[in-house]
């Protein structure tokens, strides 16, 4: 029993993980910028891609990873420049349909260049194995090394943003930017920066994601949803509240799908009540952001204004 | 309203009643079905324009009350069919009783779920709306009773009493969905210009002002939270009768997505101008394809590649939508607070020039 919790809780850290990666860049571009983006989902799946092409072409996943992150950031910060640079000023609403649309064309495009059918891309060797913890508890590898690096990813973004100059011109332009761009910082370089990185770290997360799960498309919209109930539960622009809306909705997420079903059936010893367990599993994460909303409205780490 | 509006609505009413007319006459009675799905779409839409253009509430669940709606013919026909009582009671299969099912469960649906949305703002309300709309699709999913991720074919459209009406006759079917669009567009027309329409629009300029003034803000929203949910819900249930199909993808958030897309390319705040978004979605839905293939054969399955870059054309560069060129309207913000859709010859409307000066601190939004 005791093992079976602590594998559910580190496939919970790993959900959690990953979909920190994912939120931090997307509360990053919202707290700074003020832009809702969408499109978001989009440098996760080009992440996936671009690290399965690669995989085929070097036959190494850390030099694939290598290759495809920085390309991925490079269409970021093409995206950011082209498209979404004017829309920083815009009403929310603006931002996303607009970015609506860049989904309909990122999606689209992924279909015209590697086909519609998923595609399958496995564990590298060197993780595939599995550690063991004690006589009846193991876990693969590949998922620890996911936990590991995005631990680490955090750690480093962290001392980034309040250790560095650029992280401190990232939380002033976060607060003022008007007196930003009046001490002579460049601010729209700033910002596509800013972007970039988050893309990049959307690419890391779907380039980890894709052995994982299957690599199609549309994989970017599943994780986007669910990144943005992340960052709504942990309150928005907030690094911290990123990290802790991730694991916590990691953590719900995958015990509410492991324990529900049978918990349900236990309870009434009927299936058509599994049923519903299952159900409200799927749902759960939803009903924990409606009640983190209603008890505070701005989250659990509201950004000071 | 001006006379060059006048003119368009009227030609475009007098289009609508004739096309199934024409259509039969040359033997196109595929382009009735068209319309059809563009009427009932029409009516999603413009439900979503009365909270999003004229109450600034941004929802991203929308899809939900279309899919409730479908899923009451759904439920029904699945009771009906299996001789099975749902709640004690016999299962119907009456239009008349339907719709207004439909239109009861979707306003109680945006009841609870308003109740708790409204409380927030921003970026938030836009995130739990899709929320509610994702629990829903998710409750479909695994309801396997109901088709669970395949959703339910129905067999047979629903009845009008006494059978003097047959909604499987293509142009019947249209002229219902006709009827109930205009209803509901006279509805929303009665709504937007009465008094509780300018507290509506007052509220989305500037909250606090209207607070002050002593008006219930989060009551008012609530209330037309429930109307848009409402009529949301009966065009869901046309959409079920229509396509004989109800699934999860009804309550998909793409197609949330898309009723935006439809509210903004016709014309945010402007009632009317949905229906022309809903048009000129479904058309480019249908056309563009063929278009593409005519070019290169295959090329058609990819046209949302188009559609994105229209989409960002459109709000980048159009932003007061079809209508708002159909009506001779150029320039100014989509969202400007000179109350788009509003009579500009009312005499007693309030001067409110000094509001898109007022820094925007009531969204609740950080930074």
């Amino acid at each position: 029993m005791t093992a079976l919790a602590i594998v559910q809780t580190l496939n919970g850290f790993q959900l959690g993980v990953t979909l920190f990666l994912m939120a931090a860049g997307l509360t990053l571009v919202f707290g700074i910028m003020d832009m809702i983006n969408l499109a978001h989902g989009s440098f996760y799946m080009i992440g996936a891609y671009l690290t399965a092409t690669f995989v085929g072409v070097f036959d190494s996943f850390l030099l694939a990873v290598l290759f495809a992150l920085p390309l991925a950031a490079l269409v970021g910060l093409l995206v950011e420049m082209v498209a979404l640079r004017t829309l920083y000023q815009r009403d929310h609403l603006d931002q996303v349909l607009a970015t609506f649309g860049l989904i309909l064309f990122f999606n689209e495009l992924v279909k015209i260049i590697w086909g519609p059918v998923p595609i399958f891309m496995g564990v590298p060797e060197f993780l595939s194995g599995r550690i063991m913890f004690g006589p009846d508890l193991e876990y693969p590898a590949y998922r620890l090394a996911i936990i590991v690096v995005g631990f680490l990813v955090a750690i480093g973004l962290w001392l980034m943003i309040s250790r560095t100059r650029l992280g401190m011109l990232i939380r002033a332009g976060a607060s003022n930017r008007e007196m930003v761009t009046a001490l002579g910082v460049n601010i729209k370089l700033l910002y596509s920066l800013v972007f970039a990185l988050g893309a990049g770290l959307a690419a890391l997360a779907g380039a980890m994601a894709g052995p994982i799960y299957s690599v199609q498309v549309g994989m970017g919209e599943q994780i986007l949803i669910l990144t943005f109930v992340v960052i709504v539960i942990g309150g928005i622009g907030s690094i911290r509240g990123a990290m802790v809306g991730a694991i916590l909705v990691g953590l719900v997420d995958t015990f509410g799908r492991v324990l529900l079903p049978g918990a349900m059936f236990a309870l009434t010893g009927s299936t058509a009540a599994q049923g519903v367990g299952s159900a409200i599993a799927s749902m759960s994460i939803y009903i924990l952001m409606a009640a983190v909303l209603f008890f505070r409205p701005r989250g659990l780490f509201p950004v000071k204004v | 309203m001006r006379t060059r509006e006048k003119i368009v609505l009227l030609i475009t009413l007098a289009v609508l009643l004739l096309l199934p007319m024409v259509a039969e006459a040359t033997g196109n009675s595929f382009y009735i079905r068209l319309a059809a799905r563009i009427l009932i779409l029409a009516l999603a839409a413009v439900s979503l324009d009365l909270i999003l253009g004229f109450g600034g509430m941004v929802s991203f669940g929308h899809a939900a009350f279309v899919g409730l709606g479908g899923y009451v013919v759904g439920i029904m026909f699945y009771h009906d069919f299996n001789a099975e009582p749902i709640l004690g009671l016999d299962a119907t299969q009456s239009f008349l009783a339907i719709l207004a099912m439909a239109a009861v469960v979707s306003a109680m649906f945006a009841l609870v779920i308003g109740a708790i949305c409204l409380r927030t703002r921003g970026i938030s309300f836009i995130m739990i709306t899709l929320a509610f709309a994702q629990m829903l699709y998710f409750l479909m999913v695994a309801a396997r009773k109901y088709g669970g991720e395949d959703g339910l074919a129905l067999w047979n459209r629903n009845e009008m009493p006494g059978g003097v009406v047959d909604l499987h006759d293509h142009a019947v079917f249209y002229f219902v969905c006709l009827g109930l669009l205009l209803a509901f567009l006279f509805i929303g027309y009665r709504v937007v210009h009465s008094r509780f329409g300018r507290v509506l629009r007052g509220a989305k300029d500037n909250e606090r002002r209207m607070t002050a003034l002593g008006f219930p803000v989060y009551r008012y929203r609530l209330a037309a939270f429930v109307i848009a949910g409402a009529a949301a819900g009966v065009s869901g249930a046309l959409l079920a009768n229509y396509t004989m199909f109800v699934g999860p993808s009804y309550l998909s958030w793409t197609q949330s997505g898309e009723l935006i897309v439809m509210v903004v390319l016709g014309g945010i705040g402007t009632l009317f101008g949905p229906v022309f978004g809903a048009a000129a979605f479904v058309l480019l839905e249908e056309f563009i394809p063929e278009i593409l293939n005519h070019v290169r054969d295959g090329w058609g399955e990819h046209w949302q590649i188009l559609l994105g870059p229209i989409l960002l054309f459109i709000v980048l560069f159009a932003r007061n939508g079809l209508y708002g060129a159909l009506r001779g309207q150029t320039g100014g913000p989509m969202l400007a607070p000179d109350l788009t859709g509003a009579d500009l010859t009312e005499p007693d409307r309030p001067k409110d020039a000094d509001v898109s000066v007022e820094p925007a601190t009531d969204t609740g939004r950080p930074v």
